[in-house]
């Protein structure tokens, strides 16, 4: 596909990043000569200096032969702009990034009247997740495919859990759960796990299965699911605005420390039963009097990266509940990924990463035919979702006696509304939906997996 | 630096040398002549080495753009190395220095020859000179970009490393898609004079050398007294065609999308007003020394064709031209052809950014507070572009003036020594007085031929990736 991105900040270096590698043609607009210029060098794509909300410089890099803009500049109203030129001049769908509340709101409008297939609210996106996290504080990461009905749920195995040296053979047979553990990532090592894997302690493990048996699964292991009945949040911005939204709903109560005085107002005035403390969350006796130690969740989400990661660290010394820290800055996540920080949102990640998966999709009905693609283990292992069509050889024989690539794993069957955790006896049917677990080797057909 | 990816890419320079070579090889099986095994022996020796290079792929393909400009250097230093072999093991020409000074020559599309007499030698050893041509032409790099992936995502620090112009760009997102649009282009319009050249008469082997030659802006000819014996139709085909490839690339890419107006850019018009009026001034100048108006029109357009695309064919003896046209060659031989052509010299946009930035020094010493910036066809020149020109200029000066120097040891005249660096530096072929078109390099001592192969590639590759090899970070681990 031919793939234009305007904007070459985090989000946008990202895309290009990951869009090149999956073959697409790539070019980027920015103002910021010295961005293109480096953009360019790293990566095999085209760069054009100027501004992308203008016909010519549209025009430049092709417009007429794109299948996508990308618009993630950092404003709004460029970012429109740019999408309702691009939707005029040439026929390519368009993807804007939306920050502002007040038009992220209007998403169904926007997209429904100016024709935009894709419009994405970091701040939002990131409440989402950080809200999915808190529904199940144990997980580091939950991705759902088939709506819902399946989730592929990771977290690090505890010190002292029952299955620490046990294989994966043996966890099936003796616990009777309906799991399937995909991947493994043993400091940087990322494994697909097969019958013979050893689980250690501080294993990170990736497992499939129906939100019930997954319950089921972590009650047998004594995997400790305190639900979160109340949280405490530093920094009361954007994020901390549409969370109060979500949490509210679900009957969390919160309490949110802010520096400024005015935001304090304002959030009391819009959420009046959530406790909002005007003071410096650096203050630790100001936290621990407020009651860090006993908090079900602590959330790190001021504006400075440093600030979080200090403050969850310090969360984590005083409080054995979970912690969610918000960093901006992506360049350190190997770094920052070795300290004991439990989950870290990084919004730039999650916008990219929500940006991708439509964009593959959207590949889908070019040629492949991938319905949800989600990276378990950067850059080492994925999990997409298949339609399996008529006539696919995988279909028609027991998985045990289908010939698989190395490092492939069938991780699940939906067939109508049952979900199916996959054990060699098992059938693959035309017009199933199947999760495929593998190392990246960009698949884009189901009989890819075979041999 | 990555010495190993250095090493990888190495390697892949001399496995497609070997496949370059199959194109002699075919020939002298054709004509069943004895230099086939010299071919033979030359292709197992680069596939060997080359294979034996490519062999570990290095986990780490990261390039910068230091790497970039080495691996343009060691590259064409190592097509040549190895380019010479056949005409050394076939005899052809007796001393390796002069092998290779021929080689490099080939390939970096000077055509000044070391061979007094050309019309004795094998047909294989003839298409090879005239083929080294047309693979300098555009660029060996850029020709194995089209088909391998050199390295992670940096191929364009190669690209720029190897390609003439102050600024590369691409033309579509992709390297190896640009690669393959550019070479696509050479080749249609190669085919197209081979095709014509055959209609106005020449014969198949020919028509097949004279276009490699004319394609890669080179100049080796097939006969003692190059375009001379050949009918005013060939002559006239080959001048439009020598023209044509001294033309921006990108402007045919342009005309193809029907963007007659960004094809026709300034760069294209300076370059034309700069023919036209060398044409006008010549034939004013030699009008009398020919039978006819016509003849000497038809002969001052070929020579300026040939000097500012940096050709080096010749249908005269320009070395017995009155002194004005003779000083206006010289003029044309430094401003060369466009960038992104497969001409050499300075190239007309440089010399475009030079005269603007000199009219705005001159304005702020009128105007000192006053705010300027160059630019051209109404896009403004980065300053750093603006920048590297002047090194470039500097750079270029100074290797002019050392090498000019070093060749004055040999105790041949001023205009003999000038002009010799000048069409080598410019990677023209002929110059003046003993460089003359009907004369050549072979009276040159060793180390003034060494100079002059320096100076080819310095020339063909823009003077930085040769000087980078004179930095000491580059040797140091």
């Amino acid at each position: 596909m031919n793939i234009i991105i305007v904007g070459c900040g985090k989000v946008g270096s990202t895309l290009a990043e990951q869009l090149n590698e999956d073959g697409n043609n790539i070019t980027v607009i920015d103002m910021n000569a010295a961005k293109v210029e480096s953009i360019t060098n790293r990566y095999d794509i085209m760069g054009i200096v100027g501004n992308g909300a203008t016909h010519m410089v549209q025009q430049q890099a092709g417009i007429y032969d794109a299948d996508l803009l990308i618009a993630v500049t950092g404003s709004d109203e460029l970012n429109l702009l740019c999408c309702l030129i691009a939707k005029k001049a040439g026929n390519c769908q368009t993807i804007a990034r939306v920050k502002n509340p007040d038009y992220s709101t209007e998403a169904p409008y926007l997209k429904n009247e100016l024709g935009l297939a894709m419009v994405i609210n970091p701040e939002y996106a990131a409440a989402a997740e950080i809200a999915r996290v808190l529904r199940f504080p144990s997980a580091i990461k939950i991705d759902t495919f088939a709506k819902g009905r399946v989730e592929l749920l990771k977290f690090r195995l505890p010190e002292k859990s029952r299955i620490v040296g046990m294989s994966v053979k043996e966890v099936v047979t003796k616990l009777h759960c309906d799991v399937l553990v995909c991947t493994a990532e043993r400091g940087d090592d990322a494994y697909i796990a097969n019958g013979d894997f050893v689980f250690e302690e501080k294993d990170v493990i990736s497992i499939i299965a129906s939100p019930k048996n997954a319950d089921d699964f972590f009650r047998k292991i004594d995997y400790k699911m305190h639900s979160v009945k109340d949280a405490m949040i530093a920094g009361g911005g954007e994020i901390t605005h549409y969370l109060c939204d979500i949490l509210h709903r679900s009957g969390i109560s919160i309490k949110i420390i802010e520096r400024d005085k005015s935001v304090c107002e304002e959030l009391c005035s819009l959420w009046p039963d959530v406790a909002v403390i005007n003071g410096d969350a650096t203050d630790q006796s100001l936290l621990l009097e407020e009651g860090l130690t006993n908090t079900g969740a602590f959330l790190a989400l001021t504006n400075m990266d440093e600030e979080n990661i200090l403050l969850s660290l310090f969360a984590r010394s005083s409080n054995q509940g979970k912690i969610v820290t918000k960093i901006n800055r992506i360049d350190f996540d190997d770094v920052i990924k070795h300290l004991d920080l439990d989950t870290i949102i990084y919004p730039k990640n999650i916008t990219a990463d929500m940006i991708l998966r439509y964009v593959r999709a959207m590949k889908n009905t070019i040629g492949s035919n991938v319905e949800t693609l989600y990276n378990i283990i950067k850059g080492k292992a994925e999990a997409a979702e298949f339609i399996v069509r008529e006539n696919s050889p995988v279909t028609g024989k027991p998985l045990c006696e289908l010939e698989f690539k190395k490092d492939v794993l069938v991780a699940a069957i939906l067939r109508g509304k049952n979900v199916i955790i996959p054990r060699g006896y098992d059938v693959i049917e035309p017009g199933d939906a199947v999760v495929i677990v593998s190392r990246l080797m960009a698949l884009h057909d189901i009989s890819d997996i075979l041999k | 630096m990555n010495y190993k990816m250095i090493k990888n890419i190495l390697g892949w320079i001399l496995i497609f040398e070997a496949i370059f070579m199959a194109v002699p090889l075919i020939t002298a099986i054709i004509y069943s002549e004895s230099a086939v095994i010299s071919f033979i022996v030359s292709i197992l020796i680069c596939a060997a080495v080359g294979g034996l290079l490519i062999m570990n792929r290095p986990a780490d393909t990261t390039l910068y753009s230091r790497d970039g400009y080495v691996i343009a250097a060691a590259s064409w230093i190592a097509l040549s190395i190895f380019g010479a072999f056949p005409f050394y093991i076939s005899g052809a020409i007796p001393s390796y220095i002069d092998a290779l000074f021929e080689t490099v020559s080939g390939f970096t599309t000077t055509g000044a020859s070391i061979l007094t007499e050309i019309e004795s030698l094998p047909k294989s050893i003839l298409i090879w000179r005239s083929f080294t041509h047309w693979v300098g032409g555009m660029g060996v790099l850029v020709f194995i970009m089209a088909f391998v992936s050199l390295s992670g995502g940096q191929n364009m620090h190669i690209m720029k490393a190897e390609s003439p112009g102050p600024s590369v760009s691409k033309l579509v997102p992709r390297v190896k898609n640009t690669a393959t649009i550019l070479y696509s282009l050479y080749f249609i319009l190669t085919l197209t004079e081979f095709f014509v050249l055959l209609f106005a008469g020449m014969s198949v082997f020919e028509a097949l050398n004279a276009s490699f030659a004319t394609a890669g802006t080179g100049g080796f000819g097939i006969k003692n007294d190059s375009i001379n014996s050949y009918s005013s139709a060939i002559q006239i085909a080959i001048t439009i065609f020598m023209l044509l490839f001294s033309i921006n690339f990108n402007s045919y890419y342009l005309l193809l999308h029907r963007k007659p107006k960004e094809a026709f850019n300034t760069e294209v018009r300076v370059f034309a007003a700069i023919v036209i009026s060398a044409i006008a001034i010549i034939s004013l100048n030699v009008y009398h020394l020919f039978p006819s108006v016509q003849d000497a029109v038809k002969h001052s357009a070929f020579t300026v064709a040939s000097i500012i695309s940096t050709t080096g064919f010749a249908t005269v003896d320009f070395n017995l031209w009155p002194e004005l046209s003779r000083t206006i060659l010289v003029l044309l031989m430094f401003i060369g052809a466009c960038a992104g052509s497969t001409g050499g010299g300075m190239k007309v946009s440089r010399i475009i950014i030079l005269v603007k930035s000199m009219k705005n020094s001159l304005n702020s010493l009128i105007h000192p507070k006053r705010v300027q910036k160059i630019s051209i066809d109404s896009h403004p020149v980065d300053s750093e572009v603006v920048q590297n020109v002047y090194a470039f200029t500097v750079c270029y000066i100074i290797i002019f003036v050392v090498s000019f120097v070093v060749i004055a040891f040999d105790n041949h005249d001023l205009i003999t020594n000038f002009t010799a660096v000048a069409s080598t530096m410019n990677n023209i072929g002929p110059g003046l007085e003993l460089v003359g078109p009907t004369q050549n390099f072979a009276f040159f001592s060793i180390p003034s031929k060494l100079v002059l192969i320096f100076d080819m590639l310095a020339g063909r590759l823009e003077v930085f990736p040769m000087l980078i090899l004179f930095s000491r970070a580059v040797w140091k681990k």
